[in-house]
């Protein structure tokens, strides 16, 4: 079995490859996600039905489609409609958009519980439109939620090990390729298991740092 | 007397929630340097009418002007757009009563965020003033502190610092010492009785008869969504000149007699 785990310890290159996408990957994702999340929050939350109406359309679908079957439309679907892209792109579009959606509500959820006069003050001190969104409104919401989003992101590290199904060499795709070379299926799929949750301990370790800075301003 | 054009003019200002009639017919006017009282009964219309003036509120008819010029109408006759109502309201500085402070951000960042990112003035001078401004309400120690750690008084004496921050043509106080400890009202009255002493233009909604009597030159008593009347605080005080002011007044000492006793 140790012999097994050293085997898996010499493709290291491509373990670290594997991990450095899923990273880089989760990364991007959480950040494009949170950003087009909150500009869906504002739809969401807009009194103009023709924009909250649409916006809860997808919402809601988003939230009710498998994210396989989702990167499988993005990477495989699209390119009937003329869209095509790399797995790379395929895989960071696939995964922000559809993570954007559950951002979008963890921040309606949170707004609507928000006091309604700091925000009063934002419009009566010359704030109007994104302005207000993005200083008054947004900042209190973010680390009000920072929870809630920091459990997305542990989501999204983990929706991306769907995308070794479009061929991204990520760390799934790293630890099936050596144990497929070497027929070491356990020591290469615990060792992923194991740098994963390595993963979420970080960001976990992020929540409660951004925990402390809301506990202050509360 | 000369003709003195108004720094604040409301003209037969109306508003109603619903079938509810909140304002009606609601005339007056505000000259520079002036403190005016809004006193009355809960529910006279006193706060809708002040979120009126900066448009919180958006009345359904009358017009308000400020320095001549119309808030919330365009000189053609348009409502006007969030921007445009947004860059009038720079104007007017309002005070809440529950203090409304950001909570994200510092004492002091709270008083340099509207005229930095609204007014876009230079960040180093709009602090110098800010601290000057926090010194002046007593609380430049805590200018590092965010507001959840302040009491109420402290809360709402940043909020004044916050607009005054703005350079306001005009300040609107919403109850601002309603939603505060009995001990703690005093310290927010001073900085207002300093701030009209020193000819700030004021509209103040308040409960607080002792500071309308000794601050404000005049005073506006509001009943069921009208004006009642209007006069100094002398003339009210010792002899409303209404039926509907004298039993408010009369109300008022009953309720303090039978706090004393």
């Amino acid at each position: 079995m140790m012999k097994d785990f050293a085997t898996v310890w010499s493709e290291r290159g491509l373990l670290l490859s594997g991990l450095g996408n899923t990273v880089l990957l989760s990364l991007l994702a959480a950040l494009a996600g949170l950003a087009l999340g909150a500009l869906l929050s504002t739809l969401l939350m807009s009194p103009k039905r023709a924009l909250a109406v649409p916006a809860k359309v997808f919402v809601d679908a988003a939230r009710c489609t498998p994210f396989l079957l989702f990167a499988y439309i993005v990477y495989y679907g699209l390119p009937s409609l003329g869209l095509q892209f790399d797995a790379w792109s395929a895989g960071l579009l696939a995964l922000t958009i559809y993570h954007s959606a559950y951002m979008a509500e963890i921040l309606r959820a949170a707004w609507v519980t928000q006091p309604r006069a700091p925000i009063e003050a934002g419009l009566a001190f010359g704030y109007s439109g994104f302005g207000l969104f993005r200083r008054v409104v947004l900042p209190p919401l973010a680390l009000s939620s920072a929870p809630v989003l920091g459990n997305q992101v542990i989501q999204i590290i983990k929706d991306s090990a769907f995308l070794t199904i479009i061929t991204l060499p990520e760390l799934t795709n790293a630890v099936n390729s050596i144990q497929s070379r070497h027929f070491i299926p356990f020591a290469a799929f615990v060792t992923a298991v194991l740098l994963y949750w390595a993963l979420c301990l970080v960001v976990e370790a992020g929540v409660s740092a951004v925990g402390r800075l809301a506990d202050a301003r509360r | 007397m000369p003709t003195l054009i108004p720094l604040l003019s409301i003209v037969s200002l109306s508003k109603s929630f619903g079938s509810l009639r909140v304002l009606e017919d609601i005339s007056f006017n505000v000259q520079r340097g002036e403190t005016v009282c809004l006193l009355g009964p809960s529910g006279s219309g006193k706060s809708t009418l002040l979120r009126c003036i900066n448009w919180l509120e958006r009345p359904d008819g009358g017009r308000v002007l400020l320095d001549s010029q119309p808030i919330g109408i365009t000189s053609g006759g348009l409502v006007m757009s969030d921007q445009q109502l947004a860059q009038v309201r720079t104007r007017i500085g309002m005070v809440f009563q529950q203090f409304a402070l950001w909570p994200h951000l510092t004492v002091l960042q709270n008083v340099m965020e509207a005229p930095v990112h609204v007014q876009r003035r230079p960040k180093d001078e709009v602090r110098a003033e800010a601290e000057a401004l926090l010194r002046r309400v007593g609380l430049y120690d805590k200018r590092d502190a965010f507001p959840a750690r302040l009491s109420g008084g402290q809360k709402q004496r940043v909020g004044i610092a916050r607009a005054l921050a703005m350079k306001p043509a005009l300040m609107l106080f919403d109850e601002p010492t309603s939603a505060l400890d009995p001990e703690l009202v005093g310290e927010v009255l001073a900085v207002m009785r300093d701030l009209a002493r020193e000819g700030m233009t004021m509209v103040v909604v308040t409960h607080e008869m002792a500071f309308a009597r000794e601050a404000a030159n005049r005073v506006v008593f509001m009943d069921r969504g009208v004006v009642v009347e209007t006069g100094t605080p002398e003339q009210f005080f010792s002899a409303p000149g209404t039926e509907r002011g004298r039993q408010f007044l009369q109300r008022y000492a009953e309720g303090r007699a039978s706090l004393a006793a």
